[in-house]
């Protein structure tokens, strides 16, 4: 069992996520989060291994990418692929998704719009989030900013393709878990969005968006069962 | 007076009637569209719908031991699904209702999947994960609706296991005593090999792991392991993706709905998935998972009770109907 480093005191679970179990602990004397990826019994153990390795290092490479970019994002303190651990500096605030249908409409969209930004920045930056949802957004309690968590799923990519998958997933998080406010949540997170990446990108990526929804209603068009 | 109402799905291949009486199936009349080669015709598909649609309704009726006079209304699945397919049994709805003159009810074929699901497994508020030919979507009850919250982004499941079994000269036919090809062949298969493992939040994406699987046939690797991996593979994202819906919705219940939610090694990953989190599975009996006529009688009910109705007039088809176009105000009663 992990213990934590420096101060002697045991770790705290602190989530049970869908790939990950979260734990608060000390870090060389800092408050810190333990990202543990725990095996899936249900995948082959060659290829759950191979996944979890891999992600484990994607995403701290791409953490350190998306802060030199200007991206709100967790230190790194330490990256065991191996393992599939990654220790990194604890955010004290609340998850967006749990308090943005109680916010007032402009403190929202003030918010809204910074995430746009840092969308934007991460684009910008050559780096596709991949599961950008008001999960995995942390709002800092102390000073009111946004943090992206969670870049599990990261890739490096310049395509209009994963960047309007990252923009469909980010809206349809707020549509599935947001409905009332999401068509004024979208438009703040584009206005940011839009400030970062210019108009041409923004058109682009707005026009994908589209083209990936019509792709579904596609699929679900197709009626062919067993 | 117990409501009963008949209900009729001709979406893709199979024309069905059902009749329920209350919460009672009293009539399950079913028939299959079989192409001689290759898929669904749906031109085909139509005529031999139009062919025996009167018959298959008449025999519902007799089944169940009523006069088309006892109903207490008509439903009718008006998408998403083929157009000439869809065209026949709204044709024969609305002609019932208005002869009869009986209310008319517009069904989704979706939501009537998960409702016979929820009907048939006692579940009350899962999360959905509805896998057939031409559907891969995880869909949870949210405000009024079931909202999608992951689904594929380019091919089906069931149209990429079809696809990728037929391209290796395995099918057709795909199901042999209800087992998939690609099930029977991964059976022999022992050795993982390397193949695009696609999540892409709570979505998934075959088509990079389809071309990949054919090359690697193509390149002279055993084809037992090829199908073991793409099985490994495509079904582990599969879960992945229903889990990581799990913990967002935080639902206590999963439900598996559609043809594909047959295969006994899915199965045995979504028990696995599903017990480490607590939650209770219920993968619906092959007989309901199947497209059939009482669904959409029982989806229909539900509807009717709720006031809604449609004029015959304007009944259209619908092909693309989204499963989360459409409200849902019996939910939870």
């Amino acid at each position: 069992m992990l213990t934590s480093r420096g101060s002697g005191s045991e770790l705290e679970v602190l989530a049970v996520g869908a790939e990950a179990v979260l734990l608060k602990g000390y870090f060389l004397g800092i408050k810190s989060v333990y990202k543990v990826r725990v095996p899936k019994p249900y995948r082959n153990p060659k290829l759950d291994l191979k996944v979890r390795r891999e992600r484990t290092s994607a995403e701290a490479k791409h953490m350190i990418s998306a802060r030199r970019g200007g991206v709100n994002s967790p230190y790194i303190l330490l990256v065991d692929p191996d393992a599939g651990v990654i220790v990194m500096e604890y955010i004290e605030g609340d998850l967006l998704r749990n308090i943005l249908n109680s916010l007032p409409e402009c403190r929202a969209c003030t918010l809204l719009e910074h995430i746009g930004i840092m969308a934007g920045r991460l684009h910008n930056e050559g780096i596709v989030h991949g599961d950008l949802t008001t999960s995995n957004i942390i709002v800092c309690r102390r000073i009111g900013k946004p943090y992206l968590i969670d870049f599990g799923l990261a890739r490096a990519s310049e395509d209009i393709e994963d960047r309007g998958v990252d923009v469909h997933l980010f809206l349809r998080s707020l549509e599935s878990a947001h409905f009332r406010v999401k068509d004024m949540a979208f438009r703040c997170f584009l206005n940011g969005y839009g400030k970062v990446v210019g108009e041409e990108n923004l058109t682009k990526v707005v026009n994908k968006v589209k083209e990936i929804r019509l792709r579904g209603r596609y699929v679900e068009e197709r009626r062919r069962h067993h | 007076m117990k409501t009963i109402v008949l209900g009729i799905e001709s979406t893709a291949h199979t024309f069905g009637v059902g009749i329920v009486k209350e919460r009672e199936i009293i009539a399950d009349t079913r028939y299959r569209y079989e192409p001689e080669k290759g898929g669904i015709h749906p031109r085909d598909a139509a005529l031999y719908f139009m062919n025996i649609g009167p018959s298959a309704i008449s025999e519902a009726l007799r089944s169940a031991g009523i006069s088309a006079r006892d109903l207490t209304g008509v439903a009718v699945a008006l998408g998403p699904g083929l157009g000439p397919c869809l065209r026949v049994g709204a044709t024969h709805a609305r002609a019932m209702a208005t002869y009869l003159n009986k209310p008319l009810i517009p069904v989704n074929h979706a939501v009537a999947h998960i409702e016979v699901g929820k009907l048939v497994t006692n579940v009350k508020d899962p999360l959905i994960v509805y896998l057939s030919g031409g559907n891969t979507l995880i869909a949870a009850f949210n405000e009024g609706r079931y909202r999608v919250f992951g689904e594929t982004l380019d091919i089906a499941l069931g149209n990429f296991m079809d696809t990728f079994v037929r391209e290796i000269g395995l099918a057709p036919p795909y199901v042999v005593n209800g087992v998939h090809q690609l099930d029977r062949c991964a059976e022999k298969g022992k050795e993982l090999i390397d193949l695009p493992y696609v999540v892409k939040g709570q979505d998934v994406s075959f088509s990079g792991l389809l071309t990949a699987a054919l090359r690697a046939v193509r390149r002279g690797v055993p084809i037992e392991n090829v199908c073991y991996s793409v099985r490994e593979i495509a079904y582990s994202a599969i879960v992945e993706v229903s889990e990581r819906a799990l913990v967002h919705t935080d639902k206590k219940e999963v439900l598996v709905v559609g043809g594909v939610a047959a295969s006994k090694y899915l199965k045995e990953k979504f028990e696995i998935m599903s017990s480490s989190r607590g939650v209770e599975l219920a993968i619906v009996p092959p007989k309901y998972a199947v497209d059939n006529g009482v669904m959409i009688a029982w989806t229909g009910l539900l509807a009717f009770k709720s006031g809604i109705t449609i004029e015959p007039e304007r009944a259209y088809v619908r092909q693309r109907w989204r499963l989360d176009d459409v409200d849902i105000p019996w939910f939870g009663q």
